[in-house]
């Protein structure tokens, strides 16, 4: 009897990129739910446009690369890249920014380097931080959380759909009527204001730790995100490096003087902190790859946070904290290699 | 029964794999009958080529030596059964490397004949060391847990080694596998006596007899050998059923906590490892006079319509054993000698089975699923890796083709066990590119040799013509001091003679 052949071994994997893909988006859903609760419908509306241009960019680079674009859709991976830029980007956002970012993640960062897997800096972040640049004004246009009894216009379903559309507000409205400051914000002005943390706490908008509603979504991303440790879609390396890179800073200043340092708890639970621990930090491709180096790797991203944070004239850092450390991966990959079994441990990392 | 112990080294990384064993397990050893036809490659062991001491027609016996070793590593091969030497003829063969291999074809008569044997040697011990090492050398007696290396040369080399601990490896780790186990729960104390056998012959005190926890029949039928033994030098060990820890420097790591260095051998921290399928065969040739002529192998897969464990003659064919069994299930798509996780896909079942068969396995095309996809780094492969390697590093390297640095990353000490490709979600066949690459590196290697070897032949032609000509200078130097020395008259002279014609030229 005559029989094909093929190479060892005769099994394959049972986990797939693609249902990875669509685990970490299933992780992000209680966290949607609570930024629409929280926030409004825009974040809908910036979802369906950055995936609309995420998953057109990665189409059209498949085409013009000359290679099968079903291959790249069937992923999820663009998806995943715009929920990330839906969750960085106010839920106030016109569509032209959220494409902006959308097709720079796609198409530059990400295509231009060779498509999924070569990609050097982390897609998302290369696109929020290229609208960040470019429109700065759109996105400073944080809405206050639907929470307690903050003094709030609320926008409709169709009038948030008008400002997506449009980047207008109704006419009786002004950009001061439904927009707020950040907690983030807040407390970078009121510092340099010469405030101290317990006044600029006293405000309104700030919740338990961080800013009320945000401190809500945190909750749930960090739930999404411990779901991923345990069902070994991430490890645990990477957030436990940023949130010792951002605590270890923010306790030591917090304790020597918590008059004009905020608390650790503060800066866990406010901008993308938690998102950025599980969620952007976490993309295996532009990550440092081995245990070590993914601790050094989230480490450096923790301190980077916090010293653009407390010194930089930035009010969050995550997305630069990310980018910067993807330069630093092949340095880290390079230094932080394991001990291969058999070799002299002292000539090992030379 | 003497209870197992567990205080273990560890391993870094490997898998749980889901055993399939229990179906091949639930009936005892059964025996193939003996063939019309047996196929006897002269090549069954690592090393040179056995030459055949036999020619076309000649009558043979069962457990005649057929084929004897040449050259420095070798062992013979003998008649499985009686017949005649109708063929020696290149023949499809499961080796790693090659297809088709020079093989000794014997008609079977069927009477089963045995070749006289006059010499009983039951006390091995009255027998020195190195005696009982020629002794195994002519039994044709391999490793058989797949590697096949000559178990007398494995132990001569040992001997030149400081040897601490004997190790019987019972660890059956690759799924569907269970030809040991079985061996181990029917042939106990045929193991232990070739354990004893073994440290005799090296002059040893200790022996671990490390066992698989998913065995816990062979477990306790050990355990009652060793008891009803009372040899305490032997003392059994449970070790965790983590793939691949059957590898022998994994067992070593396991057993010993000691990792056996980078291109070195077991012997180098101290360990000699032997298969308990080579033990038991250790025992038949040495206290019963029987040759190695047939193996317990495992037929299994969803290929298979009746998975077990049978026992055949070495040369039997593939198609010949799965026969026996009950034939192929409807579907059958590939066929795999070995395990499921570094065995080799073979072309056709006309291959014979040989020493290192340890299993037939034949899958189905549905095993496998998912198309290949771009490396997203995620590190799976690195976490399960037992060598520590850092698989998609090692990836990225041999689509560069970056030979430096797949030296540096560990690319030689990879095992090939499989254990990335099980778990890459990006189904990268990580092991059959590391097994090109490194292909590739020892070419390079060795046309690197090459070229330093045609360099330094180069450079010492250039060197003994430097010699030469300093040699002459120095001569002539000579001459002139000695001619000075001389006076005029004397250089005068040496010139009237270099003047006249030679007349030898």
């Amino acid at each position: 009897m005559e029989f094909a052949r093929r190479p060892s071994p005769y099994w394959s994997a049972r986990v797939a990129v693609p249902s990875l893909m669509l685990q970490v988006l299933a992780a992000l859903v209680p966290a949607a739910i609570a930024h629409v609760w929280f926030f409004g419908p825009g974040f809908i509306f910036n979802l369906l446009v950055a995936s609309i241009f995420a998953v057109g960019g990665e189409w059209l680079m498949m085409v013009l690369r000359k290679r099968p674009p079903e291959a790249a859709l069937t992923d999820y991976t663009a998806l995943v890249t715009a929920a990330l830029l839906a969750f960085a980007v106010p839920s106030l956002t016109p569509w032209w920014v959220t494409a902006t970012g959308a097709l720079f993640a796609i198409v530059v960062a990400k295509h231009l380097y060779g498509g999924m897997g070569f990609n050097i800096f982390n897609p998302a972040m290369a696109g929020y931080v290229v609208i960040l640049i470019a429109f700065p004004m759109h996105l400073n246009l944080w809405i206050a959380p639907r929470i307690g009894d903050i003094d709030y216009q609320y926008l409709t379903v169709l009038q948030t759909l008008k400002y997506t559309l449009t980047g207008s507000l109704p006419d009786v409205l002004g950009f001061d009527a439904v927009s707020r400051a950040t907690p983030l914000d807040v407390m970078k002005s009121g510092l340099n204001g010469m405030r101290t943390v317990n006044e600029i706490r006293a405000n309104p908008i700030m919740g338990d730790f961080g800013g009320r509603g945000w401190e809500w979504i945190g909750n749930f991303l960090a739930i999404g995100g411990f779901w991923l440790l345990v069902k070994k879609i991430i490890r645990w390396h990477i957030p436990v490096g940023v949130g010792v890179g951002l605590l270890l800073p923010a306790t030591i200043m917090y304790l020597v003087d918590p008059g004009s340092n905020p608390s650790p708890g503060f800066h866990l639970f406010s901008g993308a902190t938690i998102l950025c621990a599980f969620f952007i930090a976490t993309d295996p491709v532009s990550a440092a790859t081995s245990p070590k180096g993914r601790l050094v790797f989230g480490f450096g991203i923790g301190i980077l946070i916090y010293c653009i944070r407390t010194w930089g004239s930035y009010a969050d850092g995550v997305a630069f904290a990310v980018l910067i450390m993807n330069m630093a991966v092949p340095a880290i990959d390079l230094v932080t290699r394991p001990h291969i079994v058999g070799h002299d441990r002292k000539s090992d990392n030379s | 029964m003497t209870a197992p112990t567990y205080d273990l080294g560890k391993l870094h990384g490997g898998l749980r794999l889901p055993g399939h064993k229990a179906i091949s397990t639930t009936a005892p050893i059964r025996d193939v009958p003996i063939p019309s036809q047996l196929v006897l490659p002269i090549t069954q062991h690592v090393g040179d080529p056995a030459q055949p001491v036999v020619g076309m027609g000649d009558r043979v016996l069962k457990g005649q030596v057929i084929a004897e070793p040449d050259g420095t590593l070798g062992a013979p091969v003998h008649a499985s059964s009686s017949g005649k030497v109708i063929a020696i003829e290149p023949w499809p063969v499961s080796r790693r490397y090659g297809d088709k291999a020079p093989c000794i074809i014997i008609e079977c008569d069927g009477e089963d004949r045995a070749i006289e044997n006059d010499s009983r040697w039951e006390d091995f011990l009255s027998l020195q060391p190195a005696d009982l090492l020629l002794r195994i050398l002519d039994g044709g007696i391999v490793g058989l847990g797949g590697a096949v290396f000559p178990t007398a040369q494995k132990l001569m080399q040992a001997r030149t080694c400081k040897i601490e601990t004997l190790i019987l490896n019972g660890v059956e780790c690759e799924p569907y596998i269970s030809c040991d186990d079985m061996l181990m729960r029917e042939r106990a104390a045929e193991i232990l006596s070739g354990a004893q056998i073994l440290m005799h012959a090296m002059q040893l005190n200790s022996c671990y007899i490390a066992v698989e926890s998913d065995k816990p029949e062979a477990l306790h039928s050990l355990g009652d050998a060793l008891a009803e033994l009372g040899d305490e030098r032997l003392v059994l060990k449970q070790v965790p059923t983590i793939y691949p820890s059957g590898g022998e420097d994994q067992l070593v790591q396991l057993v010993t906590n000691r990792e056996v260095p980078s291109g070195g051998l077991p012997t180098d921290v101290g360990c000699l490892v032997q298969n308990v399928g080579t033990a038991a065969a250790v025992h038949d040739w040495v206290i019963k006079h029987e040759p190695l002529i047939s193996r317990v192998t495992t037929v299994a897969g969803d290929g298979i319509a009746n998975p077990m464990n049978v026992r055949a003659r070495i040369g039997t064919t593939i198609a010949d054993v799965v026969k026996f069994t009950g034939g192929y299930a409807e579907q059958a798509d590939h066929l795999i000698i070995g395990g499921p996780m570094t065995g080799k896909s073979m072309s056709t079942d006309r291959v014979p089975l040989v020493k290192a068969t340890n299993s037939i396995l034949v899958v189905l095309k549905t095993s496998f699923q998912g198309r290949e996809l771009a490396c997203i780094r995620c590190g799976d492969c690195a976490s399960v890796c037992p060598i520590q390697l850092l698989p998609q590093q090692l990836f990225w390297y041999t689509c560069a083709d970056n030979e430096v640095k797949l030296r540096e990353f560990g690319l030689i000490d990879c095992i090939e066990c499989g254990c990335c490709d099980l778990v890459c979600p990006s189904h990268i066949p990580l092991t059959a590119n590391f097994k090109i690459a490194k292909g590739r590196i020892q070419e390079l290697a060795d046309e690197k040799g090459r070229a330093e070897r045609a360099r330094r032949r180069f450079e010492a032609r250039n060197d003994r013509l430097e010699q030469e000509r300093q040699d002459r200078e120095a001569e002539l130097a000579q001459q002139k001091e000695s001619a000075k020395r001389a006076g005029p008259a004397a250089i005068a002279e040496i010139l009237k003679r270099k003047q006249k014609p030679r007349e030898d030229d």
